[in-house]
């Protein structure tokens, strides 16, 4: 881990029409930190990370990935520098088989000789070597989570984004997902963008709640989760 | 390699060795010279089927590269001494024109409808240009360009070194049906390399692809310009096997090529070879079904309509996908399995629903 931040955000703004979805967001992460990103619906979290990995274009502000300007890169440039992505809903070659996607994505970023042994260790880490043959498309929820998981970390991206991971899966593939996530980070930095409170406490180490489009706290998991701000816009004021 | 692609290949080697080797010792000249003429078009069809069926690009105008090719060929062979140099620089015309409408549509990020619409209407105003080309003014070098009539002078190729002895139009069959096999060859090896496996999941999900750090711009321009030079190979066999007009670029041929895509099947490459023969083939015999002075008992466009309304509500994933589902149904009956799908990179338009 070194002192210097892997990424920065600063002033980050976007706006949709005369919709301001994030207004004027910091954000840092440092070099193999697990982050976690929550707020309600609509508090501009699933926006920010957009805006990160490119899919998205920032009215205004920067984004620096290692001290390099990556806001407004195409989505294609930004993965190249080492940013993985998961999204909120699976996207999958849905005609293609999972060994066939994860191909994919190991032929991105390795020569023939390697790429097709890190597809299989990328399928056999995420527990779903079985599906190698399966056709994407036909998979359960969860499954297509899991391979779409796989894609990613086949590429062994620096920094991992990761929206909803836990989205539909099993008590136990979550528990899974859990371990892994905190596995990842031990060598790769990681943003997760959850709702499962449940999830977030499990994994994480700094917490950011969104609220309405900017950041209402920041900082170490256990201190921000029992902020009361964050209780009453987030968990609503009766919460435990 | 699996069973399945090894007899797909042992199907098109036994139809090359039928084609190249027993048409040729007994066959009729008007067989061979019909043979050209289909064969020409089935190129023109594998290049659709290339760039729609593996890239998902529908280009309505593939005729475009195909005409152009033709015209680029006749043209220059007019004025040069050689013709296969004329056919190489008709094929990079088609090429660079690809490349260049397709640079504009990829980076400007067209959508697929438009894409079809602007390929169709480039396809259309080269059509309409080169019909009002019947002036004397019109003539490049030695070529006039000729209008409605086209080129009637189209030279045929002739082997390197020997201009005064063009190939015999049975030389020009064996050519047409070899380019056919070697291009189907080109595009089979195209998609299993890494680019051929990139471009597919581009098609499933650009998205997707660009996340995991595709330019996919780069990636459909690159099988589009593919795809243009295929179908300026065919442009230039055609010209050998009949002559240049601008029926090439027409509304019909353009719509045609994409019937025998469809009625053979999307994502495979004999599927709309196998469509283009037969419906070609049709077409030829009920135009010869005369009921009289200037009158067919059916006209062949009618029929066409009628077969692809019936491919698209009967047989939805077109004629070769719907055999191999069969032949593969019967097999795991007859083996007592249920089959297991599982589709494989470069086949997967098959596995749609």
């Amino acid at each position: 881990m070194t002192d210097a931040p892997l990424l920065e955000a600063e002033g980050l703004v976007m706006r949709f029409g005369g919709v301001t979805a994030v207004a004027g967001v910091d954000f840092s992460l440092g070099e193999g930190e697990l982050h976690c990103l929550v707020g309600p619906n609509g508090a501009g979290k699933s926006t920010f990370f957009k805006m990160l990995c490119g899919q998205l274009k920032p009215t205004a502000g920067d984004v620096r990935l290692r001290g390099r300007s990556i806001a407004g890169l195409p989505a294609s440039r930004i993965a190249r520098l080492g940013v993985g992505v998961k999204t909120q809903v699976p996207s999958l070659f849905d005609g293609l088989t999972a060994m066939a996607s994860v191909r994919v994505a190991t032929d991105a970023v390795l020569p023939p000789t390697l790429s097709k042994r890190r597809a299989e260790e990328a399928l056999e880490r995420m527990g779903v070597s079985r599906l190698a043959g399966h056709v994407v498309g036909r998979l359960a929820h969860g499954q297509r989570q899991l391979v779409e998981l796989a894609m990613v970390i086949a590429q062994k991206p620096d920094l991992i984004l990761l929206d909803e991971p836990a989205a539909g899966m099993t008590g136990a593939e979550v528990d899974r997902l859990g371990d892994l996530i905190v596995e990842l980070a031990r060598s790769s930095s990681v943003i997760v963008v959850e709702h499962d409170m449940a999830f977030i406490r499990r994994i994480a180490r700094t917490v950011t709640v969104f609220n309405q489009g900017r950041v209402l706290a920041q900082g170490p998991a256990a201190e921000v989760l029992a902020d009361s701000r964050v209780r009453d816009v987030y968990l609503g004021k009766d919460a435990a | 390699m699996t069973l399945r692609d090894a007899l797909g290949w042992l199907l098109v080697g036994a139809a090359a060795l039928y084609a190249l080797v027993a048409v040729p010792t007994g066959g009729e000249l008007t067989t061979m010279i019909n043979g050209s003429i289909y064969a020409s078009y089935a190129i023109l069809a594998l290049s659709l089927a290339l760039i729609w069926g593996y890239a998902g690009i529908l280009s309505f105008g593939q005729a475009a590269f195909f005409g152009l090719a033709g015209y680029v060929y006749a043209v220059a062979g007019l004025n040069l001494e050689s013709t296969p140099l004329a056919a190489v620089i008709a094929v990079a015309a088609a090429a660079g024109f690809a490349a260049l409408l397709g640079y504009f549509m990829f980076w400007g990020r067209i959508s697929d409808v438009y894409l079809g619409v602007i390929t169709l209407t480039v396809s259309l105003i080269l059509y309409r240009f080169i019909n009002q080309t019947a002036g004397e003014e019109w003539t490049i070098g030695a070529a006039p360009l000729g209008g409605f009539n086209g080129i009637p002078s189209t030279p045929i190729l002739a082997p390197p070194g020997h201009p005064d002895e063009p190939f015999l139009p049975e030389q020009i069959y064996v050519l047409a049906v070899g380019a056919l096999l070697a291009c189907y060859v080109i595009c089979k090896l195209a998609m299993a390399t890494r680019f051929g496996r990139a471009v597919v999941a581009i098609r499933e999900n650009e998205g997707r692809a660009e996340l995991l750090g595709y330019d996919t711009r780069r990636y459909k321009l690159g099988i589009f310009t593919l795809g243009g030079a295929i179908a300026g190979v065919g442009g230039v066999l055609f010209a050998n096997s009949v002559f240049v007009s601008p029926n090439m670029f027409s509304l019909q041929t353009n719509g045609q090529v994409i019937i025998w895509v469809i009625v053979g099947g999307l994502g495979t490459f004999a599927g709309p070879v196998i469509g283009c023969f037969l419906l070609m083939a049709l077409s030829t015999w009920l135009g010869s079904l005369d009921a009289g002075p200037g009158f067919a008992v059916l006209d062949p466009n009618l029929v066409m309509g009628v077969v692809l309304t019936l491919c698209v509500l009967g047989l939805r994933q077109g004629l070769l996908p719907t055999a191999l589902a069969l032949g593969e149904r019967l097999l795991a009956k007859a083996r007592g399995t249920r089959g297991r799908g599982a589709a494989e990179l470069g086949q997967p338009a098959e596995e749609r629903p």
